[in-house]
């Protein structure tokens, strides 16, 4: 897959290839790739003059960074304890029947990611989802229908 | 809410004597009302941006515009009630707004002085409807010394912090104090880490100082990773100034010149804000270069964590900052000596700068007349779980469990048994009922088995399975321990394995002595705080709740009726009314039966999750 540079050369100038943005380069590129594709993290390794093994290091320890292309949506359900006690974990596996797919997973058609995080902060409205960057409040197994539905409708 | 006209950059003291005092007088002169909305993240996941269009909109339409300033606040605490009101200068609480509220808010209450009765907060115990904030129970036993202006605020406005008085302890600071005056205040204080360890903070700074060399270097630990506890969330949402504010304080007390707020990428608003207060400040000439002609200069900038819990130790937050893999490394040397780059570094966490500036203002003194002998001042925390009102709570230290669970939280929902609270997230430990009179300090805690950690707070009733919370914390420190000490790495895997095997009810009594002695070995060869440490709501649970375990592992049953290998569901045949909720919700199809008819749940097909539970309005769901 032929992957565009450009970007990713531009956010690289950016911080004129200073080793020590490498976190801040790598989260940039995310946010215009969604991903780090391998060439991109190739390019980084050469212009920060970084070995690439201390590159693919750091974007494999973090959680934040994907090697791998992520979906149209992406549905992160919080693993934080409130929610746990709340019934967070029943959410997620609703989420996992109704997808297809365990967390970390996309879906065939490229259309959902599930992803899990360890805690957002909003305990008090657990357990929490957030979808494409919308949060939803006090879910349930029997929300987990109505959160997905009208993105799949978008697709049609 | 107009943009508010800026004021040039400062360039001496007394530019900032006479902003702060403007602004101050600007606002003991406002006679409009103010209606502040609760729109922190939780306030804005329960709808609070919805209820400001619809405020906007009918100001706009009644012609009221002149009459009310809407603010947009950070959050108010009560997070059970988002989203919340608070109007101003009445004082007035008005929870679970809806837009379509807002026409009764403005039309009886700002317009005719009338209480809407409605929205009003019902306390669930006594039935009564406080109508100001200071009434309410969850407000009323607090003392919200860093909290407390987060209503008061608009978090996006430098000029609105000036008016609560805010850089004034800044000014005391530059005008009128050493280095080492503000040192000694910090140290009399007794003020002490909020971040977990509870080092003592004016110490920490005396390190600092002491070392020679003109690179120093700040750090606000907002790397707030501990699951169940927000409260630097919101301090940096709802309050940036005040954390800022302290930096620059601490950063002229040791000599730095330069300082990073690392923060949590998972917390998108309090990037948000956070930066854009840094802005606001330079711009105003309070960070920079000779700051208000005084000759010190301190400049910061923002570093995003990447979804790491370790880079909360600080010496992986330091390699973080650096561009590294975030893995701790041995101490001595402390950051207080050799921190960022190889230079002496103070890392507080946001908790404790936000204490900076009311010290100061306030004096060593006062802030030590609260709190105990050892634990001064307030701590906050995060009361969530099982408990009626979820929010955060600012309370004096040594302050009781039950006082803060059942006065403030006002008791477990549903009427179910207070079992356990959790305290200190993933390094912390449960504590049983039977301590529930326990003064709350930091050796207190620590004695217990637990620790005073970030503040988290989960409460736990009659229906959390104990042995699955130990699973539930061992299962997030394997995957978070960052592999260095192979204690922590094999150790937490091993320890979850076992606990897994345990809820499973594949456990044997050997295990019980297994699982101890294994803890051991991880809490002594372990580098850094998240191994030494990893044990604890093993060890915790162990000691208050070997029943459980034992339940689990003679009788094959989990008591609370959470562990899945061990459950099973089935309909309770007299409370059935025949509704067909769980039969529609069931994905399996293993229910059966017919509208009015008890329904029959076959349990070869059912996989235990739960839905039926969840849709059953009669409680005939029976897990046991």
């Amino acid at each position: 897959m032929e992957v565009d540079l450009s970007s990713a050369q531009a956010i690289i100038d950016k911080h004129r290839q200073q080793k020590k943005a490498l976190i801040p380069i790598l989260q940039e590129i995310q946010e215009v790739y969604h991903y780090l594709p391998e060439p991109v993290l190739r390019l980084v390794s050469k212009k920060l003059g970084l070995p690439l093994i201390d590159v693919v290091g750091v974007a494999t320890f973090y959680r934040a960074f994907s090697l791998k292309p992520r979906g149209n949506h992406v549905v992160t359900v919080c693993m934080g304890t409130a929610c746990h006690v709340r019934g967070g974990p029943k959410v997620l596996e609703e989420f996992e029947r109704q997808l297809q797919v365990k967390p970390g997973e996309t879906t065939p058609d490229n259309q959902f990611t599930l992803e899990t995080v360890n805690c957002l902060g909003c305990c008090a409205i657990g357990p929490v989802v957030v979808v494409d960057g919308n949060y939803h409040a006090q879910t349930t197994i029997r929300k987990v229908g109505r959160i997905l539905k009208p993105l799949r409708k978008e697709k049609s | 809410m107009s943009p508010r006209k800026s004021t040039p950059k400062m360039r001496r003291l007394s530019d900032l004597e006479n902003i702060i005092a403007a602004a101050k007088e600007s606002r003991q002169k406002e006679t409009k009302t103010v209606i502040a909305v609760s729109s922190g993240t939780c306030g804005q996941a329960r709808g609070s941006n919805r209820l400001i269009e619809a405020f906007k909109k009918a100001l706009k339409q009644d012609g009221l515009r002149d009459r009310v300033i809407l603010k947009a606040t950070g959050c108010h605490g009560f997070c059970e009630a988002e989203p919340n009101i608070i109007i101003y200068p009445q004082g007035i609480f008005y929870q679970k707004l809806e837009p379509k509220d807002v026409s009764n808010v403005l039309n009886q209450t700002v317009l005719n002085g009338e209480i809407c009765e409605d929205l009003l907060y019902v306390d669930p115990v006594t039935g009564e409807k406080p109508t100001k904030e200071e009434e309410i129970p969850f407000y009323k036993k607090q003392k919200r010394l860093v909290l407390g202006d987060n209503p008061r605020l608009d978090p996006t406005s430098i000029d609105d912090y000036f008016s609560i008085g805010g850089y004034g302890s800044l000014l005391k600071v530059l005008s009128s104090l050493s280095p080492e005056d503000v040192i000694k205040s910090i140290t009399q204080s007794g003020l002490r880490g909020r971040g977990g360890a509870g080092f003592p903070t004016g110490k920490k700074w005396a390190f600092a100082r002491a070392q020679k060399g003109d690179l120093k270097y700040i750090i606000c630990n907002a790397d707030e990773g501990d699951p169940g506890a927000y409260m630097d969330r919101s301090l940096l949402e709802g309050n940036p100034h005040r954390v800022i504010e302290g930096m620059i304080i601490g950063a002229y007390a040791i000599g730095a010149r330069e300082g990073y707020v690392y923060v949590r990428d998972e917390y998108p608003l309090a990037v948000a804000n956070v930066t854009l207060a840094i802005e606001q400040a330079r711009k105003k000439g309070l960070l920079g270069e000779n700051i208000l002609g005084t000759g010190f200069s301190f400049d910061l900038h923002i570093a995003k964590g990447a979804g790491a819990f370790v880079c909360g130790e600080e010496t992986a937050l330091i390699a973080s900052i650096e561009g590294r893999v975030g893995e701790p490394r041995q101490r001595p040397p402390f950051p207080a000596v050799k921190g960022l780059w190889g230079k002496p570094t103070v890392i507080n966490n946001v908790e404790t700068w936000g204490n900076v500036p009311i010290i100061i203002e306030k004096g060593a003194e006062w802030f030590a007349s609260i709190g105990t002998n050892g634990s001064k001042g307030t701590k906050i925390f995060s009361l969530v779980g099982k408990i009626n009102n979820t929010g955060l709570v600012e309370v004096p230290m040594g302050i009781t469990l039950r006082e803060i669970i059942f006065d403030i939280g006002g008791g477990i929902p549903g009427g179910r048994k207070f079992k356990a609270v959790q305290t200190g997230g993933p390094s912390g430990g449960c504590l049983p009922e039977k301590l529930i009179d326990l003064p709350i300090d930091y050796e207190s805690l620590t004695q217990a088995g637990s620790i005073m950690g970030s503040g988290g707070m989960i409460v736990m009733d009659d229906r959390t399975c104990m042995v699955d919370v130990a699973r539930y914390f061992l299962n997030f420190l394997r995957d978070e321990s960052c592999g260095k000490c192979i204690s922590c790495r094999e150790g937490t895997q091993r320890l979850w394995e076992i606990v897994t095997d345990i809820t499973e009810g594949k456990g044997t009594m050997e295990h019980l002595t297994l699982l101890e002695e294994l803890a051991l070995a991880v809490k002594e060869a372990s580098l850094c705080g998240l191994g030494q440490t990893a044990p604890n709501p093993v060890l915790s649970t162990l000691r208050y709740f070997r029943n459980e375990y034992e339940a689990h592992i003679k009788d094959k049953r989990c008591p609370a009726g959470v562990c899945k290998a061990l459950i099973r569901y089935s309909i309770l045949a007299e409370k059935c009314t025949g509704c067909l909720a769980c039969l529609r919700v069931c994905p399996q199809g293993a229910i059966t039966g017919e509208l009015k008819k008890v329904h029959v749940l076959d349990e070869s097909k059912c996989i235990k999750c739960g839905a039926c539970f969840e849709a059953c309005q009669f409680d005939a769901i029976l897990i046991e």
